[in-house]
């Protein structure tokens, strides 16, 4: 039966039930960051700030071994500073954002494979790094679902103001004070839930998880509360089929993932009603009445 | 005028130094070896003793399937006179490292002569890009024409059998390039291999009280074909061969399957991967988590494993006791 095919898996095998836990925790926490960070054109953002994290990632590994929390704090310390310091020197000098976020992050990438490579023993750190869905355990799912919370009502609170910032940003700073606040609490998020998802999916596939549901959801929804309800349901159906592709037909689970997040992807582009291919394509009846 | 004296001095003295060096160098400095891995570095010790100054390039507890060598390693192996390998396409990175530092001393390979054990089919091991050509041994590249991994399973030293082969191998070479202290060096094979013959009794021994139905334990790194094979036991392992493979849920799920039909008693987590997989099947299984293994590589210096000999009679007693209790 098909139930069979759905359900067993995670009838049978309490690490297919965690795996499911906390890629849907991630699926909450991470993919309405990523709504915000499509609409503020700062996709490629997610990318940078993951190879922030990871060199601090690292270097908590090398202090402490495989600690969750001293990979966390690590990671977090790393990501912040980049964050700050490059929205630091694009609010003080001349360099716009991004060439200033580029700087950080590949001096953060630079030095954290110096100090991995001189002070480490030569274990593959890039496998400790790039963690497994499979291999979740209780503390860092508590860890996961921790910064989801976190990272939900932080969002709520601020939904307004990050809406603004998103759609007239000028407007925003000429209005009020809280503009760079607004922007770096955002940020943080984004680091925050880099920093949950590599333990569960990887650096890389973390990111894959936050911004590729939101690129989807820009196909079928225009308000930014709907981006965000659409993008959690990719990223969750995402992760439960990603995760049964895995069960049933052996592919690592990580990629599968993302790589079902990346189907949905191209299947919005092609179907999605609201500037898919195929709707463009279509005569332009219904939009104009 | 006294500068100019000094000067005359010490370009006689250097003169002296550079006609006499080489002469010197040979008999009592000691000859400069390389091993790819801290259990052949080991051997090299045991065997050279005083005469050889041995550098390891992947150290304790590295993993060298995903080593990178540095500059640093082409300096010591374009020195060195001996380069120790262990072959079997474990050292996927040799072939670059030794094209890049112009290598020209004597090469050994550790597990020549011994009997490699082949990978079963459909294991889907993730190895290194086999692009490299390898001149000595073109029986292996018909084998790894078909697949995309080495025809072999390279983790030869878990056989203890195996390891007087690699001894043996170490010692002919030495005393090629080194004839001057190769009596010495068949001296400490003797001694050696001896402790090694030992070793061997007594794990026999060990392994022999195990009844049969306890005799399968799971690893997170499939390395001890070679020892089960000595000893009569059964590995599994969630990931393949290689450390880098990437593992799936269905892998986890059969394991887990597996471990609950067969009853495993124990699983073990080994010094070079992931423990916390293994955590996660030990506490869905309730298998006991067995201690520590050491697959491919020795402890620091003041580890369980520091040397070769006391990793495989750890490997023994970490196993016995686990699957004897």
């Amino acid at each position: 039966m098909i139930w069979d095919a759905l359900l067993q898996p995670f009838a049978d095998y309490g690490f297919m039930r965690r795996a499911i836990l906390g890629s849907f925790a991630i699926s909450v926490g991470a993919t309405p960051v990523g709504v915000f960070l499509m609409l503020r054109r700062m996709s490629l953002t997610g990318d940078a700030m993951a190879h922030a994290i990871l060199p601090g990632a690292a270097i908590g590994y090398l202090i402490a071994g495989l600690s969750l929390g001293a990979m966390t704090i690590g990671g977090l310390i790393a990501g912040m500073a980049v964050a700050l310091l490059s929205g630091l020197v694009s609010r003080i000098t001349a360099l716009r954002e991004d060439a200033s976020l580029a700087a950080f992050y590949l001096i953060s990438l630079a030095l954290g494979v110096l100090i991995v490579s001189t002070r480490g023993s030569n274990v593959d750190l890039m496998h400790l790094l790039f963690g497994t869905v499979l291999a979740l355990d209780d503390a860092a799912l508590i860890l996961l679902c921790s910064i989801t919370s976190l990272s939900v009502l932080v969002l709520a609170a601020l939904f307004r103001l990050l809406v603004l910032e998103c759609a007239d940003p000028q407007f925003l700073r000429s209005v009020s004070g809280l503009s760079a606040f607004a922007h770096f609490i955002f940020l943080m998020l984004v680091v925050l839930n880099l920093v949950g998802g590599f333990h569960a999916l990887g650096t890389l596939m973390a990111v894959g998880i936050m911004i590729l549901p939101a690129a989807a959801a820009r196909f079928w929804a225009t308000s930014v509360g709907s981006l965000v309800l659409v993008a959690v349901a990719v990223a969750m159906f995402s992760s439960l089929i990603g995760l049964l592709l895995s069960f049933h037909y052996s592919l690592p689970s990580g990629p599968a993932i993302i790589l079902v997040a990346g189907v949905a992807y191209g299947i919005s582009l092609l179907f999605g009603p609201s500037g898919g291919l195929i709707a463009q394509a279509m005569p332009r009846r219904h939009s104009e009445v | 005028m006294k500068t100019k004296r000094m000067l005359l001095k010490s370009a006689a003295v250097i003169l002296a130094l550079t006609v006499a060096g080489p002469a010197a160098a040979q008999a009592n400095k000691p000859i400069p070896v390389v091993a790819t891995f801290s259990i052949l570095g080991d051997m090299v010790e045991r065997i050279g003793g005083e005469h050889v100054a041995v550098a390891t390039l992947v150290g304790p507890d590295g993993d060298t399937h995903v080593y990178q060598p540095t500059p640093a390693d082409a300096r010591a192996v374009n020195k060195a006179k001996v380069l120790v390998v262990n072959g079997l396409e474990f050292e996927g990175w040799l072939d670059r490292l030794i094209d890049a530092s112009n290598f020209n001393g004597m090469r050994v390979k550790a597990t020549d002569g011994i009997e490699p054990i082949a990978f079963e089919e459909g294991d889907g091991h993730a190895k290194h890009d086999d692009d490299e050509k390898h001149k000595d041994h073109e029986k292996q590249d018909e084998h790894a024409k078909d697949d995309d991994h080495g025809a072999f399973d390279p983790h030869a030293w878990h056989s203890l059998s195996n390891a007087v082969v690699y001894v043996d191998n170490i010692t002919a070479t030495l005393s090629k390039a080194d004839p001057s202290n190769a009596a010495t060096y068949y001296m400490n094979r003797a001694a050696y291999v001896a402790e090694i013959e030992a070793l061997d009794a007594d794990i026999r021994a060990i392994v022999a009280k195990l009844p049969a139905d306890r005799r399968t334990v799971v690893t997170s790194h499939d390395a001890f074909q070679y020892f089960g094979r000595d000893y009569g036991l059964t590995f599994l392992a969630p990931q393949g061969l290689s450390t880098e493979f990437a593992v799936s849920a269905k892998a986890i799920a059969n394991l887990i399957e597996q471990i609950r039909e067969q009853k495993i008693p124990a699983v073990f987590i080994e010094n070079i991967s992931d423990p916390r997989l293994l955590k996660q099947i030990a506490n869905e299984t309730r298998a006991a988590i067995g201690g520590t293994l050491y697959p491919g590589a020795l402890s620091a210096p003041n580890g369980p494993a520091r040397t070769y000999l006391r990793m495989m009679r750890h490997n023994a007693t970490a196993l016995a006791r686990a699957l004897g209790s």
